[in-house]
């Protein structure tokens, strides 16, 4: 684990073609300072698995609107427009999941499973193809887990060993992509001491996070502002 | 749609719930049901990762504590925060009593379509079909008719379904449905609403059986 004073040092891993899970609900608990340090990289044919790509012009937004994702997994790209746009014209693929379904497959990426049996989804259009079988007289499909090369998640806090707690509904998608990537970067608001974070309150253990850099851009009620 | 015509099916649809029930919102009108609903008469969850949501006011808004709208909420006594996968574990478990959806087209048989338009690209699923598939009870809170006047209770549903798994009331401008056995039964006629109207309105096949 190691702590970086520079955005740019911790991306330094991150290379073209990557897999990449980003946290967030919208721009709630996305790890806005880590997105805008990949819109400053060099950087090319990412495949980005987060439940949104951002929202017009911010976060993800960005990062799509410089051609560097290839292809989007998430649930709801609704929020976007310019998603719409560029997959109207051919510039990026979209994988679409329920947004129970994304999460149970990074969830059991993560958990070190190749997949899982679900109800969600079964006899719709969305499912078409996937594999279907019949336990204790329900239908269910399979879907396969996923993982990435890459997470870059939001924390509250993180302690100098990389344990992790969270800030209420910033939570969402964090703990579970910080278990299911090859390397996973946190952005938190607060590094403190070793033992400071109480053995109870911690969510996300230290063996999972491998960086932690300080956040330099914050949600504020005005919008995403830089951290004085 | 006027705001009254929203906040008058809202209102009848808070009647649906049972008190301390855990319910789940969707986004459009299911969002004003708690205007109607005592104090902690039910327990909130929203798939964001909440459960325990109360109001909040203006100055006390906090931009990382929102619901699955994205709107800012409060915290309950007793609330609790969790990760995605729990909260989706919770729903797909049978652990929400009901969810509260919107809708594009309920039919006859009370499936709903309510992610996709064809001929639109569809980039957005959201929490929907996980929970058609895991809440106890789904009541659909719709328009009876689009724009131009045409039905959205229809015989068959046109636009892709969103489960195989029937919803259990439709509450609309005009009427309330239950759907019995994969059959629609209008149970009641909303306030400036007729019998009449609620015939000529509905495309799909149902029968009346009104409380009196």
């Amino acid at each position: 684990m190691k702590i970086y004073e520079s955005v740019e040092e911790s991306l330094e891993q991150v290379k073209d073609s990557d897999t990449i899970m980003v946290g967030g609900f919208g721009l709630v608990g996305a790890p806005l300072t880590l997105v805008e340090g990949l819109t400053k990289k060099d950087v090319k044919g990412l495949t980005i698995i987060s439940n949104n790509l951002g929202e017009k012009n911010r976060g993800l937004g960005i990062l799509l609107n410089q051609g560097k994702i290839d292809k989007g997994i998430g649930s709801y790209f609704t929020s976007n427009r310019d998603v719409g746009d560029a997959y109207q014209k051919g510039e990026i693929d979209l994988q679409l999941l329920p947004q129970g379904t994304l999460s149970e497959s990074i969830r059991a990426g993560g958990a070190g499973l190749g997949g899982y049996y679900t109800k969600t989804g079964v006899g719709t259009e969305l499912v078409e193809g996937k594999e279907e079988r019949e336990i204790k007289g329900e239908r269910y499909i399979f879907e396969p887990a996923l993982t990435a090369d890459v997470a870059i998640v939001r924390a509250w806090k993180a302690d100098e060993l990389g344990n992790l707690v969270y800030y209420k509904t910033a939570r969402n998608f964090n703990p579970i992509m910080a278990t299911a990537a090859n390397i996973v970067i946190a952005e938190v608001d607060e590094i403190v001491e070793a033992g400071e974070l109480s053995s109870e309150e911690i969510v996300t253990p230290h063996l999972f996070v491998d960086s932690v850099v300080k956040a330099q851009k914050i949600l504020t009620k005005e919008g995403v502002i830089d951290h004085e | 749609m006027s705001e009254n015509t929203k906040e008058m099916i809202a209102k009848r649809t808070a009647q649906e719930l049972a008190n301390k029930s855990i319910v789940n919102l969707g986004i459009g009108i299911p969002t004003l049901v708690p205007k109607f609903l005592q104090e902690s008469d039910v327990i909130l969850h929203t798939e964001n990762g909440m459960l325990g949501i109360s109001d909040v006011s203006e100055e006390k808004v906090d931009p990382n504590l929102v619901n699955a709208g994205k709107l800012p909420v409060g915290e309950e006594i007793g609330s609790s925060f969790f990760n995605s996968a729990d909260s989706f574990g919770m729903i797909r478990g049978g652990h929400v009593d009901v969810a509260i959806l919107g809708g594009l087209q309920v039919d006859q048989k009370g499936l709903i379509a309510n992610w996709a338009i064809p001929g639109k690209n569809i980039i957005g699923v959201g929490g929907a079909m996980d929970l058609l598939v895991g809440a106890k009870k789904i009541i659909v809170t719709i328009m009876h008719t689009s724009k131009d006047g045409s039905s959205k209770i229809v015989p068959e549903c046109t636009y892709p379904i969103t489960s195989i798994r029937s919803v259990n009331v439709i509450i609309t401008d005009l009427a309330v449905f239950e759907v019995r056995d994969e059959k629609l039964v209008c149970i009641e006629v909303m306030p400036g609403s007729s019998e009449e109207k609620v015939k000529e309105k509905t495309d799909a096949e149902f029968i009346f059986d009104l409380k009196k």
